[in-house]
């Protein structure tokens, strides 16, 4: 799976982007550089969190979409709907409402993604995950944030199927005699699920046919209701999708995966917060802990970048639908899982994934070790204030990009105001040649 | 605080792109010579060399030495502290563990003198 070429589904907005320093300093993996007055993202680097499209002011950062118009394509279309989706929404919307917007948009069928928990628990998947504490990869910025920056917690991360996979597979399963035309979207809550499915070979890019952004599903949903407001009442019966269990309901929320593990769990939910824990994990020798369970949102996907509502009342909106859905499996729908069992029972677990070496200063170690120690060199000249103006996001990364020949001593501002002169010298010291008047330089350079 | 050095070597290890099963093995090892160091010595200091595809991990500590090392190295001895036994340390498996994680190990050691560990580890990981 690392040889895959990942797809970044973030990307700036060149006319908004004023090359203020937010995102830059915010990027948990320090994959964005300023240039030219520009940010730009490192795409080995990102690992499509979010975190910067949520702190920028200018709105310069966006995600990609697809228009609906893609369902046109099947005749057979089938969504697959995080629970998540439906707490968009105020009590006064019900379910029923939503659903029926949603197969008067053009869906002929809708799944809960959670549906796919309790697939997994009839069919008593088991995790084939080797290390202890066992890391939930069901948070895709996680397992990429593991990738590149935890490389040696890699082997901690679950190999289950996500409960979004398993439905889908459950839906191709038992649509069969519709395959011709048959179309299996998604709606996603956030930018690294869509990365995820529009990475050519994994498996979400097999599954699924196309992705449908919360934002997107949500407003098309706003203006169908507003539009239909006499029609309401009819759509009631609509609501015909397979209801899951009350704890598979809560899968999405913290702690909600942490129910369906025996042992010790623990859960983390928002991007610093769960650096500050591997940062732990990686250095303890031995932990109590049998599962964790990770999200790179505050309050788990519900903070999602693309939702729509606030996530506490999205949460509460979530856990009061649980309460009301039973604590067992339908009887039917327990039944339909049986009969697809052996389309897929044996293939409910992942090719583990591998750490992707890219923190390095250099592919070669001795190469790796020349620059370390430029780098040290160089750090010991600069301001260390961490300011920014540079264009990285902290003296120590600048250092780190000049020994990479990545950047010039030129581009810090503190330096150039505090000596002209001595910082000629120091990049010359370097090696570098006199840049542009402005001594910028460009990535490519 | 014990495991600080252990932490920073880490960081520079992923910087030098070791192959992170090595980086283990070397974190492993030098923890645990960290934690003996501040157990049972008075001070001590750490040295790394990097060459082409080996790295030597030196733990050189300013005494009192190990007057038994046969009985150091057998698991489940320890002279810890009650004080290290409390903070979970001082299980006696330190140089056991370190023996087991490096590829090759070399103990200089005298009571009354100091103790100097040398640790080899290879990058070429077995597949």
């Amino acid at each position: 799976m690392s040889t895959q070429i990942f797809h970044h589904a973030l990307y700036i907005v060149e006319p908004a982007c004023k090359g203020c320093t937010h995102c830059m300093k915010r990027c948990p993996t320090q994959a964005i550089r300023i240039a030219k007055g520009k940010a730009r993202i490192d795409n080995d680097l990102c690992i499509e969190c979010g975190q910067c499209m949520a702190v920028c002011p200018n709105n310069a950062i966006a995600i990609e979409q697809d228009s609906l118009s893609q369902l046109q394509a099947y005749t057979t279309r089938v969504a697959i709907i995080p629970a998540v989706f439906f707490a968009q929404f105020d009590d006064s919307v019900t379910l029923g409402h939503i659903t029926g917007a949603l197969y008067a948009l053009g869906f002929t069928h809708l799944y809960l993604a959670e549906t796919g928990v309790d697939i997994l628990t009839v069919l008593e998947a088991e995790d084939q995950g080797a290390g202890r504490p066992l890391i939930s990869n069901f948070c895709p910025s996680v397992q990429r944030l593991i990738q590149v920056r935890f490389p040696l917690l890699v082997d901690n991360l679950s190999t289950l199927r996500s409960p979004a996979q398993v439905t889908a597979m459950f839906a191709r399963s038992e649509l069969p005699g519709l395959s011709d035309g048959l179309g299996i979207f998604y709606f996603s809550p956030c930018a690294a699920k869509i990365a995820q499915f529009k990475t050519e070979g994994s498996e979400e890019h097999r599954l699924f046919d196309g992705i449908i952004n919360f934002d997107t599903a949500y407003n098309l949903v706003c203006t169908y209701l507003a539009k239909h407001k006499g029609e309401m009442q009819e759509e009631k019966s609509s609501f015909s999708f397979p209801v899951c269990t009350r704890k598979a309901l809560r899968w999405s929320l913290v702690k909600g995966q942490s129910s369906h593990h025996s042992g010790r769990c623990l859960a983390v939910d928002e991007m610093h917060n769960v650096i500050e824990f591997l940062e732990i994990l990686e250095d303890e020798q031995d932990t109590n802990l049998q599962f964790l369970e990770l999200d790179a949102c505050a309050e788990g996907c519900v903070g999602g970048i693309l939702t729509v509502r606030n996530r506490f009342l999205a949460t509460e909106r979530l856990r009061h639908w649980s309460s009301t859905v039973p604590k067992q499996l339908d009887q039917d729908l327990c039944e339909r899982i049986l009969k697809q069992k052996k389309a897929f029972e044996k293939n409910l677990n992942l090719e583990p994934v591998l750490p992707l070496q890219v923190l390095g200063l250099d592919t070669d170690h001795a190469k790796a070790l020349q620059k370390l120690r430029k780098a040290e060199r160089i750090l010991a000249a600069l301001p260390l204030i961490d300011c920014g103006l540079c264009g990285s996001p902290s003296c120590k990364a600048l250092a780190e990009d000049i020994a990479k020949s990545k950047a010039s001593i030129r581009q810090c501002a503190v330096l150039k105001l505090k000596s002209a002169k001595d910082l000629n010298s120091l990049a010359r010291i370097w090696g570098e040649r006199s840049t542009a008047a402005d001594g910028l330089q460009d990535d490519q350079a | 605080m014990a495991g600080v050095a252990a932490s920073n070597l880490k960081r520079l290890l992923k910087q030098l792109n070791i192959p992170p099963l090595t980086i283990k093995r070397i974190i492993v090892a030098v923890f645990e010579a960290e934690v003996n160091v501040i157990a049972h010595s008075y001070g001590g200091r750490i040295l790394c060399d990097f060459e082409e595809d080996e790295i030597h991990v030196q733990v050189i500590d300013t005494g009192p030495g190990i007057p038994d090392l046969e009985l150091a190295m057998t698991e489940g001895w320890s002279t810890a502290s009650d004080e290290v036994r409390e903070l979970g340390y001082g299980a006696g498996m330190g140089l056991p563990n370190i023996a087991k994680s490096c590829d090759e190990l070399s103990i200089y050691t005298k009571a009354g003198d100091h103790t100097r560990l040398s640790m080899l580890f290879r990058l070429k990981e077995k597949a």
